[in-house]
């Protein structure tokens, strides 16, 4: 696995405050990657540091095998970046911004491919309007297409759907997933934990500027998650055996935890011994939430 | 050199799309000095022999014109920038930081010489002026343009809040061109003030933009250029010791 970006040993203090406590990470050639953890932990901290606006205190970044600051040129052109904030330039059109930003990266005459990303984007019809004009929703579009004018190998995307509507995200994604496919390598960072389930391949959970988990969303999922059974009683009690699993209860509706597949023959064989006839069954699969919520629990 | 280029032009762009604001209304402010004092002082002041006072005035005014205009575009341009958060555009980009302070500080040059030309254009419509020597007028004006644009650098880069930049404009910039000698020749000062004011390069940048006009000024103008220029310099190095550090850019 070539490292699209290759973070090492990176700290980062303000003042007293310890940002980055030493994170190392790799992240492979068109990989869809994801960066967790809770607001505080790091991640936009992490990825300025990646994207050049922010220097480390100590350690090193490499974007394609560039080093961030000895060959910054070379890095900042490996690297479109979706900032968190939702920044413009008031001053000008839609077109005359991707024109700029083309600019700033040494492409000129560079419109037939402004003119695909704005389609792709659903920004034609907005082209020549001014940035003040458009919702958040199409500024985030904006965005999204600034860091895609000089067609960079590597993508960052910094919460790029907090506050924007489902249609937008919907197609946000249908869009990033495409350029993921075309062979982009693709970084997210994101509050919502199904769209990192559903979207990032590998995960990295950052919490108090240290990685503490990191590995396939697969691996995370099975590792670190139960199961969640729900069921219906239709008659009989719950056996002793299976209080300590309970997690919610509501009438005859009770909610157990399971922590893998293997512990539910055993589960299913106590209710029988208990005589207990069910008439609703309903066992969910782990989710990253409940990982998350996990793995930040932890002391 | 397409980054520079680009930065430099939508740099341009940025004050031509509000030209009123930045052209329009400090010619309209020279043209009210102008009237206003050569209103009340014409013909009781004499500073050089056989040179009216309005017409003494009007370079000056121009002068002062580009320089207070050469900082307001690099400082509030780049301020404006930091604010908003819309700098993290430049900043993302693969631009050095000599293309960055040379397209800043080219914008100012132009924007100063812009709204100088217009201050020219308007006065000389109220006052007969002779150009004597144009050549010199035009090196004052485009180094002193070029220093005020990177002391505005500076000070956009320094600066976290408009009142911040308001107060540098305030504090440094309107006293030090009012005290340089745009309304009066510093020989009609006491010996102190005389004094003081040879510690101020904008009186240097004006003095010398004058000898321009009139072939007269109280400080030989070659003088009066190495001196502009010296600063320039100065001011340019610390600028770009700024950039390259990344202070307050690059956290």
């Amino acid at each position: 696995m070539k490292p699209a970006i290759e973070i090492r040993d990176v700290e980062k203090r303000f003042g007293a405050l310890r940002a980055l406590a030493g994170v190392s990470l790799a992240i492979g050639e068109g990989e869809f990657f994801g960066l967790l953890g809770p607001n505080g932990a790091g991640k936009t901290t992490l990825i300025s540091i990646v994207a050049g606006l922010t220097r480390a205190s100590a350690g090193t970044v490499a974007v394609m095998g560039a080093d961030v600051i000895a060959e910054y040129g070379r890095a900042r052109r490996m690297l479109g970046v979706v900032p968190q904030e939702l920044v413009f330039d008031p001053f000008f059109t839609v077109r005359e911004t991707l024109r700029f930003q083309s600019g700033y990266y040494g492409i000129r005459g560079n419109d037939a491919w402004i003119d695909e990303v704005m389609h792709h984007l659903d920004l034609t019809a907005k082209a020549d309007a001014n940035m003040r004009a458009l919702s958040g929703g199409m500024k985030r579009r904006v965005l999204v297409a600034q860091a895609l004018v000089h067609k960079p190998p590597v993508i960052v995307l910094d919460e790029p759907t907090a506050g924007v509507d489902v249609e937008l995200r919907q197609g946000l994604w249908q869009f990033v997933r495409r350029l993921n496919r075309d062979g982009h390598t693709v970084v997210l960072t994101t509050h919502y934990l199904e769209e990192a389930e559903a979207l990032c391949g590998r995960i990295a959970m950052l919490k108090g500027g240290r990685i503490v988990a990191l590995d396939s969303t697969r691996n995370l999922l099975d590792s670190f998650s139960g199961l969640l059974l729900r069921l219906g009683l239709e008659s009989g009690e719950l056996p002793e055996a299976l209080a300590g699993r309970v997690l919610e209860r509501e009438g005859a509706r009770v909610t157990l935890r399971l922590d893998n597949h293997a512990e539910l023959e055993g589960v299913l064989a106590g209710l029988r011994q208990g005589g207990v006839v069910i008439n609703e069954f309903d066992l969910q699969p782990p989710d990253l939430e409940e990982v998350f919520l996990r793995l930040m629990e932890r002391p | 050199m397409a980054s520079f280029a680009t930065l430099f032009y939508k740099e341009l762009l940025r004050f031509w799309r509000v030209g009123i604001q930045t052209v329009g209304a400090p010619v309209l402010t020279a043209l009210l000095y102008l009237l206003v004092f050569s209103h009340a002082l014409e013909g009781r002041v004499t500073v050089y022999e056989g040179v009216a006072y309005t017409a003494f005035l009007a370079p000056g005014l121009v002068m002062m014109s580009v320089l207070q205009n050469a900082f307001a575009n690099s400082s509030s341009s780049l301020i404006q920038s930091k604010v908003t958060g819309n700098l993290v555009f430049v900043l993302l980009a693969p631009i050095t930081y000599a293309q960055f302070f040379l397209a800043y500080v080219l914008a100012s040059v132009m924007r100063g010489l812009v709204v100088g030309l217009g201050v020219l254009l308007v006065t000389s419509g109220f006052v007969e002026l002779r150009v004597q020597d144009p050549l010199w007028a035009f090196a004052f004006a485009l180094l002193g343009s070029a220093l005020l644009g990177a002391l505005g650098l500076i000070a956009g880069i320094v600066a976290e809040k408009f009142d911040q930049i308001a107060a540098f404009q305030n504090f440094i910039i309107l006293p030090l061109t009012f005290l340089s000698g745009v309304f009066y020749s510093i020989h009609s000062l006491p010996a102190l003030w005389q004094t003081l004011s040879h510690a101020n390069p904008f009186f240097y940048m004006i003095d010398g933009f004058r000898y321009g006009f009139f072939g007269v000024s109280d400080v030989n103008p070659a003088v009066s250029l190495a001196v502009v220029g010296l600063s320039f310099l100065v001011l340019s190095a610390g600028t770009l010791l700024l950039l390259r550090s990344g202070y307050k850019l690059r956290g």
